[in-house]
Formats: structure tokens, sequence, C-alpha cells
């Protein structure tokens, strides 16, 4: 499909692979972080509706230039790096949550051809990635020197932990029914006849709840934000960031929130398939499916209080993990049977 | 089987879906949002924003320099000093209102006998400096004399309750 890209690639000679690889990661980073831009003010928005107010619409028709207001002032802003912090690590923190969060975009497929790396294993590399996130994290509350930082540290990684444990086990039953590790294998198997029926979010349906909370509270989002948790450690891990270095964590966050979402999308709800058997599949449904999954997100915010700590760490450890080995379990059982219709 | 029922109820989520769906309703209706500098919700007479001196029709202040307002001040915010004017009435030489301690409680409009002190429906003043918001007696009578139409007019809605 790329023939006309041919001359190009033989005058460039061995400079094309990097420069090729270069223009790829481009052309995901960039939209990423517009995406990133407008996930905030749609986040401001919907919350604000939810509480019958009307959120922001100052900063351009419908509030639409608000978020490069919002970049604007943070670039402008100073970087504080506290006296007592780790200067290196304190620097490198942001960095760290940020990359990993970018990285794993690599083995995302937008649509059937449309992938960076179409690597075999896929989601292990996602597991891989995503777990990294947490040193970031880590790093930023221990850096700071700070005790809020600290604490707000100490709880992210004690999550995160105990969720990764139980989104591991979903993706587990997800690997049985697909039979592969690769993201855009996964699609293809939930490819059928019947449209949305064929979606693994049918007969996972419970590790469908358990992967989507689990990536909630892996992002650190609300009802799971203890990490950050205003009211209790004030902002927990990025207490002492500021301008830029914070931006960093929040664009961190939300590449995460989108990233969790596309995830969700291949696995349970039939990546670029089309619900209907009908209608053509393609990227757009894709983007649909992310949207109502990131919409979710922001639902889950605006209506749940934050989990006591205690709270967090039973549902995690208690109620999340006896699941879904139950279910993995079921699934295997299931699909020695002639009833699985997968 | 209470406890039975109840284990459904919170493994399967349903308080927490009940949550949901009442935001989900609440995104729908109505905002109730008052877009400040271009909307403005509906004020009171008896509104109790910015303090003001009155003057009488005349152009006598209506000051007596009773003190019963800064008597009656519970943020102590109020300090007067009192002096014999020429033609022998008592007036005050110092009248301040220090408007980072007010409360705006409105007693001293309430203590005063002859309605000189009085607060207005003015709320969006502010101040660039330290000092800006320490009002004295020039400054009381100025914004008593912009917005005396105002003034007098609120008083009399109230005066019937009095």
């Amino acid at each position: 499909m790329m023939e006309w890209l041919e001359p190009i690639q033989k005058m460039l000679g061995p400079a094309w692979l990097p420069i090729w690889t270069l223009l790829k990661i481009v052309v995901i980073v960039l939209p990423l972080m517009g995406a990133v831009a407008y996930l905030t003010l749609a986040e401001r928005k919907v919350i604000g509706w939810m509480q019958i107010r009307i959120g922001p619409n100052r900063v351009g028709y419908f509030g639409l230039l608000q978020p490069l207001a919002d970049g604007l002032k943070l670039l402008m802003k100073e970087i504080i790096v506290p006296s007592g912090a780790n200067k290196f690590l304190f620097i490198i923190a942001p960095i760290l949550t940020l990359m990993p969060a970018l990285a794993v975009w690599a083995v995302v497929p937008f649509n059937a051809e449309l992938v960076v790396a179409n690597v075999n294993a896929g989601l292990l590399y996602v597991l891989a990635m995503a777990s990294l996130g947490v040193y970031g994290v880590i790093i930023a509350g221990w850096a700071s020197n700070s005790k809020y930082a600290f604490l707000g540290s100490l709880r992210s990684a004690a999550q995160i932990v105990s969720y990764e444990i139980a989104m591991g086990f979903a993706l587990v039953t997800v690997l049985m029914a697909a039979q592969s590790l690769n993201l855009g294998d996964i699609v293809r198997g939930q490819q059928g006849t019947h449209g949305l029926l064929n979606w693994y979010f049918i007969p996972l349906f419970p590790m469908f709840v358990v992967y989507f909370i689990s990536g909630v509270a892996e992002t650190n989002r609300a009802p799971f934000d203890v990490a950050e948790g205003e009211s209790e450690i004030v902002a927990g891990f990025h207490v002492e960031y500021s301008g830029m270095a914070f931006a960093l964590f929040f664009l961190g966050e939300y590449a995460n929130m989108i990233l969790v979402s596309f995830l969700t999308s291949i696995m349970f709800l039939g990546g670029w398939l089309s619900p209907l058997p009908f209608l053509p599949d393609g990227i757009l449904w894709m983007f649909i499916k992310v949207a109502f999954v990131l919409f979710l997100f922001l639902w889950f915010r605006a209506t749940f209080p934050r989990y006591r700590y205690d709270q967090l760490m039973r549902l995690g450890w208690k109620v999340f993990i006896p699941v879904s080995l139950i279910w993995v379990v079921v699934v295997g059982v299931w699909m020695q049977t002639s009833y699985w219709l997968w | 089987m209470e406890k039975i029922k109840e284990f459904f109820r919170t493994f399967l989520l349903v308080e927490l879906l009940k949550g949901m769906a009442l935001t989900g309703r609440y995104m729908f209706a109505r905002k109730i949002t008052v877009q400040f500098p271009d909307e403005k919700t509906p004020q009171g007479y008896r509104f109790r924003g910015l303090h003001a001196q009155r003057r009488y029709p005349n152009g006598e202040e209506r000051c007596i320099g009773c003190k019963l307002c800064e008597a009656v001040c519970p943020a102590l915010a109020i300090k007067i000093e009192v002096a014999e004017r020429e033609d022998g009435t008592r007036r005050t030489t110092q009248y301040d209102i220090d408007l980072t301690k007010c409360i705006f409680c409105g007693f001293c409009e309430e203590s005063c006998p002859v309605d000189a002190i009085v607060e207005t429906r003015i709320f969006e003043y502010h101040g660039e400096n330290r000092g800006d918001l320490y009002y004295t007696k020039p400054m009381l009578l100025a914004v008593g004399e912009k917005h005396e139409a105002q003034i007098a007019k609120d008083r009399a809605s109230d005066a019937k309750y009095r």
C-alpha cells in the first residue's frame, strides 16, 4: 500500500529506516498529545454537566481553546526544585512516567494495517510497559523529599501491584479466547458474522468489568485516586512539582487513560470491527469505542467518592483476584465444551 | 438470606450503577450556572455590601459621632475620632472602616440613630494594594454620594418592616 514511497526510500538509502520510524512516532504522538489536551476539556465539561454546571466556556467558543491556554500557562511557569529534593531523580521522574505511557502505543493497532510495530507478543509488551509507569510515580514521591509525596507514592505502588495481578488474569482469559498475544490477532479473533455478539465482552463479561476497573485503578483515576487524594494528602506524589514537570505527569496520566480505553476496546469491544454485521469495519469504530470508554472514566469520576485505602486493597485482593482466577478456570472448561461460540 | 441478597447487591455493583444513572440523568438537566459578568443573580434591598456614609439632602453629613457603630462592631473594624466643629456640633474627624476586618453583619447600620452609615448593594469592589480596602471618611462619603439614589430607595422599601 506504500508503493508511492519507494522512490523516496531509494533516495535516502540507509537513512530511510530511522526517518520513517521517526515519522511514524510523530504521527502517533502528536495526535495523542492533542487528544490528551482535549480530553482534559472533555473531562471538565462532562463533570460540569453532571454537576449541573456548564464547564469552561470563556476561552474560545465552547471553551475550545481552554486546553491551549492551560498548556501555555504551564509552559510559562517556573519549575521549582525543592532544596531538599534529589535533583536528578526529581527531574527524571516525570519523564519516566510519560515515556512508558507513550512507548506502549508502538503495538496498539488502529485498524487492520495501521500499527507501528506488529509484535507477536504485543500484549506482553503492553503489560510490561504499563507497569513501568509506576516507577515514575514512586521516584517522584521519593525524590521530592516531602511526606505527602512519599505517602502518595507508597499508596500508588501498593495499589498498582495489587491491581496488576487482577488485570493480568483478566488478560489471560482474553489470550485463551483469542489464542494469541498479538493485539491485531485478538481483534481478528472477534471477527464474525454476528457483529457485536462476537466480541469478547460477552463471554468474558466479568473479566471485562474487572479489567476496566483495574484499568481505572492503574491510571490512578477516581474513585481510585488515592495516590493523589487531594483531600487527604494534598496532591500525593506530585505535590512538589510545578510548571511543565507537573504537566508531564498530567500528560502521562491522560495518555494512560486513553491507552486503557484503547486496550479495552481492542480486547473486549472488538477494536475496529463494526458492531452491526452489515456496516463496514474501520478505524472510526475504534475511535467511537475509545470515546465511549473514556466517557466512562469521566462518568466514574463525576459519580463516585474516593475509595478508602483499605477498601481499595480489599477490592483488589479479596474480590478481583479470586473472581478473575475463577473465571480463568470457567473459560478454560467452557472452551472445551461445544457451547463455546467465540 | 438478607446477607446473600446484600452480597449480590454489592457484587453486581447495583448501587454504583444507580449512582451512575443519577449523574447520567443530571448530565442532561438544565444547568444552573449564572455566568457572572454577563448575568447576575437578583439582589434583595437588604443586601449588605460595601459601606457608605450618607448626607442629608441639604448636604450636611448625617454622622453625629455617637460611636454606637464602633461599639457594636463585632470585628472591631471601625475607628472613630470625634471633635467639636466651629458651629458647636459634634462631628467625626476620622471615620475609618477596615473592610478586610469587616464581616458585613450590618450591625453598624442597625445601630445608627441617624442612618448615617449604611451598607450598599455594591459587592464588586477590590483593592490592588495593601491599604486599598481601608476606607476612610472621605471615601465612604464619596460612595454615599455616588449611590445615594439607590441607597435611599432601598431604605424606603425596608422602612415598613422597621
